[in-house]
C-alpha cells in the first residue's frame, strides 16, 4: 500500500505524466481513497497551471532601448 | 532584408545569418526572446536593476560567443543558460542578503510542505484582476529560496525540460526534481491562502 508520503514523493512526476502506467494506477488508487492527497494533487496542478498561464510582462520601452543601444555599440565595435 | 520578413524566418537560419555578421538577424533573435529573458531575470534576481543588467549581459555574451553555439540545443535554451548564470552571479554578489545560499545541499527527505489542505474554489484566478493575480503570484515566488525559485521558473514558467533545467543550473536531474517538487508544494501552500474555497477551513486539520 502506498502511503501519503510515497504519494507526495511522486507528485511532480505524476502531474508531469512522466511515470509508468503501473505506478500511475497505484497513485490514482491512492487519491481515490485519500481526500487530502487528492486536494494536494488538484491544487498543485492548479498552481502549475496558473503560473504557466502567466504572460511575460511587456518589456519596458526604456529597458529595451538601453538594451538595443548597448548591442548596437557592441556590434559596431566588432565590425570595425 | 526587410524587418517584416524576418519575423517569419526559421530560428536556425537567423542564428546562421547572425553568426555571419548579420546584425539585423541578431536583432530579430533579441526581439523574440528579450521579454522572456527579462522576466526570467526578474524572477531569479528579484531586483529590477539586476534584471536589466542580466538582460544586457545575456545578449552581449550571446553575441560575443555566437560561434560557440553548436545548434545541438535550441537557441532559446542556450541563452536561458547564459541568463541564469548571470542572474545567479548577481545573487551571489549581493552579499548583504544573508538568505542567499545557492550551494547548500537541501535535504530531500522530511520537510515536505503540506500544512494547509483545502480545496480551491472554481477558477479562483478569474475572480481577481490581472494585476492582483500577478501580485500574488510574484510575491509567492519571491518567498522561495533562490534555487527552488530558479528551478520552478525554468521548469514551470519558461517550460524547459527537466534535463535542460539541470544543465542550465548545473544540477543533477534528481536534484532538479526534488527542488521542483518542493517549490511546487510551497507555492501551492501559499496560493491556498488566497484561493481556498470559502468555509473550507474545517477541512484543513493537518
Amino acid at each position: 500500500m502506498l502511503t501519503c508520503k510515497d504519494f507526495l514523493g511522486e507528485l511532480s512526476d505524476y502531474l508531469d505524466e512522466t511515470i509508468d502506467a503501473e505506478l500511475r494506477s497505484k497513485l490514482e488508487r491512492h487519491i481515490t481513497e485519500c481526500p487530502n492527497c487528492w486536494v494536494i494533487a488538484d491544487t498543485t496542478r492548479k498552481t502549475i497551471q496558473i503560473y504557466k498561464g502567466m504572460e511575460p510582462y511587456p518589456i519596458p520601452p526604456d529597458v529595451e532601448s538601453r538594451l538595443m543601444q548597448a548591442l548596437e555599440k557592441k556590434m559596431a565595435a566588432k565590425q570595425k | 532584408m526587410a524587418v517584416s520578413s524576418l519575423a517569419a524566418i526559421d530560428e536556425s537560419a537567423l542564428v546562421m545569418q547572425a553568426r555571419d555578421g548579420d546584425s539585423t538577424a541578431f536583432g530579430e533573435l533579441v526581439r523574440r526572446y528579450e521579454g522572456k529573458i527579462f522576466r526570467l531575470a526578474q524572477h531569479v534576481t528579484q531586483n529590477r536593476e539586476d534584471a536589466e543588467d542580466v538582460l544586457q549581459e545575456t545578449f552581449m555574451k550571446a553575441y560575443e560567443h555566437l560561434d560557440q553555439f553548436k545548434g545541438d540545443s535550441k537557441f532559446y535554451t542556450w541563452i536561458v543558460r547564459i541568463a541564469v548564470n548571470q542572474a545567479l552571479m548577481k545573487l551571489r554578489r549581493r552579499k548583504t542578503d544573508k538568505s542567499v545560499s545557492l550551494d547548500e545541499t537541501i535535504d530531500t527527505g522530511e520537510d515536505m510542505v503540506v500544512r494547509e489542505i483545502a480545496a480551491w474554489g472554481e477558477d479562483p484566478e478569474q475572480q481577481l484582476s490581472r494585476e492582483e493575480l500577478g501580485g500574488i503570484l510574484d510575491t509567492a515566488i519571491q518567498s522561495l529560496e533562490p534555487l527552488y525559485r530558479s528551478v520552478f521558473v525554468l521548469r514551470d514558467i519558461e517550460e524547459l525540460s527537466t534535463e535542460e533545467t539541470a544543465e542550465a543550473l548545473g544540477l543533477s536531474v534528481p536534484a532538479v526534481k526534488s527542488r521542483l517538487l518542493r517549490a511546487r508544494l510551497q507555492l501551492r501552500e501559499k496560493l491556498t491562502r488566497f484561493f481556498k474555497r470559502k468555509g473550507d477551513d474545517a477541512f484543513a486539520y493537518m
